[in-house]
């Protein structure tokens, strides 16, 4: 029996890294420190592997990889997507892939905060690491995310009550949310706003206009009565140390990216009055990676296409659920991702008339509609690499138990090495 | 029972997070995933009960789902994990962006 210290979970963009890890005979036997989706995660991870498959027979992991790169040198307009659950390196040689194959390339992040990119693009980003987060930040605002659900341990790490240099925990915060649903993290708030559904715009609005002295002749904005945004208006100004956290609520919802331009312009705003800061809740454990890699290699975030041999950024036409939908690919791989079971349905249904070849650890719904399936060890847990934390801190997964696959990467090598040869 | 126009926010959960790993044709993953949340109140007027079922409709698809009361939401709005049911019901339309709209989409839900 061996116990792994300060093993980093590869789940969401938290990416703790304070997690113990039981090893008997290379099983996972127990895991210290993590939430319930961490334990689930590292204690069912040799449950559901993935078989090297081609047409729905079980074959060799090399016959598979042939396969793989023959459907890709053939095609005309290919798509790689996912790469939000895998390592750096990994990423950096599916771009490699996509510009040798003249594809489209696009992450995860076209499915959620891709509309966070498009407004930093537009105006700019104030932002800070968790850390400083941790040490300083004594008003906290969840504006469209659920941390408690979704990135479980963020409060007790960086947010809520975790002790800081200069915060003492809890007493010291006040945190506040604004959502449509009363979550468990409104329930864990000091404060909590009740916007409607897609009104997310009009209150960020009336706080820009607040902050700077306007009186607004209305009883409520977006079902928010005045006076309470007049409170966090002042609350906001007042604070030594503020921060907006947000997740899907603003960009997947009406309004998307000008929603999360009007949040940052409410944060650039307030640092006339004090220091503010605005990050995106990231969920994929490494697709703040995916989008930094794919930056410092085509010089765009996602939505890529190298049709004409040198890149091209497009949202809404090099998208994986736009090529899905308008049937424009001729080919996938699916690296590290489940679109069958994430995608609307014609976007995702679009991937079993076309040859898919899926790269996962384990089973999916797109692993069962692929033509083509490649297991691979599991970054984080049988592979190690580079991710990239919601904050863009790079941090080093660690590997805990073996694996009988190849790395991402290493598949990835194999398949740009038939592709040049073929 | 007719059918009843309601907004529908779709999103993460805890116990969605925990059963993707235990595969998503686990029991413990679709169960969460055909899941809608409901105002107590929406759910006595339409006389719904917990863990009855309710067909739940949009112009690009329908689905059958179990209703789950919750606090969390204001009348006239319900919650579905995100999961293979709420994807029969999201278009995919992204508005040059890439991303779908997963919340706030128009739905009609009616009790079985």
């Amino acid at each position: 029996m061996k116990k792994i210290e300060n093993v980093i979970c590869p789940f969401c963009g938290c990416l703790c890294d304070d997690l113990e890890v039981t090893v008997e005979d290379g099983e996972i036997t127990k895991v210290a420190r993590g939430c319930s989706i961490s334990r689930s995660l590292f204690l069912n991870h040799h449950k559901n592997l993935a078989k090297p498959m081609v047409d729905g027979e079980e074959t060799s992991v090399e016959r598979a990889i042939e396969e793989a790169a023959s459907i890709l040198a053939r095609a005309q307009f290919p798509l790689i997507y996912g790469l939000s659950s895998t390592t750096c390196e990994a990423q950096g040689r599916a771009i490699e892939l996509a510009e040798l194959i003249r594809g489209n390339i696009d992450s995860t992040s076209s499915v959620c905060h891709a509309n966070t990119t498009l407004a930093m693009q537009a105006v700019g980003e104030v932002s800070c690491t968790l850390g400083a987060v941790k040490n300083r930040a004594d008003l906290v605002i969840f504006w469209g995310c659920n941390p408690i659900e979704a990135h479980n341990r963020h409060l007790t790490r960086y947010s809520g009550t975790v002790k800081g240099r200069f915060i003492q925990g809890r007493k010291d915060r006040t945190i506040v949310v604004v959502d449509v649903r009363r979550t468990r993290t409104a329930k864990a708030a000091d404060l909590f706003l009740q916007v409607e559904p897609g009104r997310d715009y009009e209150c960020l609005a009336a706080l820009r206009a607040l902050l700077k002295g306007e009186e607004l002749d209305v009883r409520e904005v977006g079902g928010i009565p005045i006076e309470e945004l007049v409170s966090l208006a002042n609350r906001m100004k007042s604070c030594k140390f503020g921060i907006i956290f947000f997740g899907m609520g603003l960009t997947m919802t009406r309004g998307k990216h000008l929603n999360v331009a009007a949040a940052i312009m409410l944060v650039r705003d307030l640092n006339r009055f004090t220091k503010f800061l605005i990050m995106p809740m990231r969920g994929h454990f490494n697709v703040a990676g995916a989008d930094n890699v794919l930056t410092w290699q085509t010089g765009y975030p996602y939505a890529v296409n190298f049709s004409r041999d040198y890149p091209r950024y497009g949202p809404g036409e090099f998208t994986a659920v736009d090529l899905l939908a308008r049937r424009e690919v001729d080919a996938a791989l699916i690296l590290a991702s489940d679109p069958v079971a994430h995608f609307p349905r014609k976007a995702a249904s679009y991937l079993e008339e076309i040859p898919t070849i899926a790269i996962d650890p384990h089973r999916s719904m797109t692993t069962e509609i692929a033509r083509v399936v490649i297991p691979t060890a599991a970054a984080g847990i049988s592979a190690e690499g580079t991710a990239y934390r919601m904050d863009n801190i790079p941090i080093r997964l660690r590997k805990v138990v073996d694996s009988p696959y190849l790395s991402d990467e290493e598949v990835l090598e194999r398949i740009i090495e038939l592709v040049k040869g073929s | 029972m007719s059918a009843e126009r309601f907004i529908l926010i779709t999103g993460r959960t805890l116990k969605q997070g925990r059963a993707l790993h235990l595969g998503k044709d686990s029991p413990e993953y679709t169960d969460e995933v055909s899941t809608v949340e409901m105002n107590e109140e929406d759910m006595e007027r339409m006389g719904l009960r917990e863990g009855e079922e309710v067909r739940v409709k949009t112009e690009h698809g329908e689905t059958t789902l179990r209703c789950r009361k919750s606090d969390a939401l204001p009348q006239g709005v319900v919650f579905m994990p995100y999961g293979p049911p709420a994807n029969v019901l999201i278009g995919p339309d992204t508005s040059g962006t890439g991303t779908p709209d997963s919340k706030g989409i128009e739905i009609e839900l009616e009790a079985i």
